[in-house]
């Protein structure tokens, strides 16, 4: 079994998803860690396949897909080993009025200490003249929480946006 | 005291709907014995419903002082429980021992007040919150043969928790 990092990108339209995914299982792949979501006018995917055979098998069951819905399909093969990551332990939410800038100031105060992102999310929103810009950003911070709000709370003066964080902590009952 | 074992999903038995006890004898207070010994034995620790040991009556057991010391009501016996009032809402993220390796987002209320039996059939009222209120509604579920599967949200949802950011 070996594993490759699968991209996707089309016009949005209904079926997609059905098709990509019909493909894959006709081809005997199994689909792991998966993001699919527009972005914009386009749906994207990108996820994680085992698959059986070879590559090309696999990009030869998308071929009908390609086509048909206009797709661009982009196949890495990856290590089938995963590396050992820490889990995500913070959560990060900021939106505001949207203006160039928000993320990487966000970004480059989490970077600075050591907090590596897991996953973000963010969409823009709102009126042509009242953009609102919300994000949601997940990783772990080595040094935990109170580090984090020390990195990116001043930025609510600087940048003018709601900046909250929040631990993640997975309760087993 | 005996360590009972645990059912896991995709296990039929946990979308159960639990009967109500009516009989509140020394079996059944041998039974809660043994219940607490398995949710201490348990990965979580805090918390355990009858139907998790593949007995389908409306038991329940929670005991976060391992998580809030003694900031909440230690070892609750929760027989035949209803939720009477509830407030606030909050997402959090849980797990379950019926559902191993898997951990996902639920919102639940922040304050709630239950009412229940005690083992001696005796009526009992707590009021609980945070953490304490997630752990006695998530044990509550299981009751009606609900897993915190069936209540998952998307990490989305956190945006519209807006009275916790705290300027």
């Amino acid at each position: 079994m070996s594993q490759a990092l699968l991209t996707v990108i089309g016009e949005d339209r209904p079926g997609i998803v059905a098709a990509v995914t019909q493909a894959l299982f006709t081809a005997d792949c199994s689909i792991g860690d998966a993001s699919m979501m527009r972005l914009g006018g386009y749906f994207t995917i990108m996820q994680v396949i085992d698959y059986q055979r070879d590559l090309g098998y696999v990009e030869m069951a998308l071929e009908p897909a390609i086509k048909s819905l206009n797709l661009r399909v982009h196949l890495d093969p990856i290590s089938s080993v995963a590396l050992k990551a820490d889990l995500p332990n913070t959560r990060v939410t900021v939106y505001g009025a949207d203006h160039p800038g928000i993320v990487a100031s966000v970004t480059g105060a989490l970077a600075a200490i050591g907090f590596n992102v897991v996953d973000l999310e963010s969409e823009s929103s709102g009126g042509v003249d009242r953009p609102l810009y919300v994000m949601v950003i997940q990783g772990f911070a080595p040094d935990g929480i109170e580090s984090v709000r020390k990195a990116v709370l001043p930025l609510r003066e600087k940048e003018g946006v709601e900046v909250g964080v929040h631990p993640i902590e997975a309760a087993v009952f | 005291m005996t360590v009972l074992s645990i059912l896991t999903y995709p296990d039929p038995r946990l979308q159960r709907k639990a009967e109500a006890v009516t009989t509140f004898d020394d079996a059944l207070r041998q039974f809660v014995d043994d219940l607490t010994e398995t949710m201490y034995a348990g990965p979580g620790g805090v918390g355990i419903a009858a139907p998790q040991v593949d007995r389908h009556q409306r038991i329940v057991v929670v005991d976060v002082r391992s998580k809030l010391g003694d900031n909440c009501h230690g070892l609750m016996v929760l027989i035949n429980p209803e939720l009477v009032a509830w407030e606030g809402m909050a997402v959090g993220r849980e797990g379950c021992m019926s559902v191993p390796d898997f951990t996902g987002n639920v919102i639940r209320a922040e304050r709630i007040q239950v009412r229940a039996e005690d083992v001696m059939g005796r009526e009992r009222s707590y009021e609980c919150e945070g953490f304490e209120a997630r752990a006695v509604q998530h044990e509550m579920d299981h009751l009606d043969g609900f897993l915190f599967l069936d209540r998952l949200v998307s990490r989305k949802t956190d945006l519209f928790r807006r009275k916790n950011y705290q300027k």
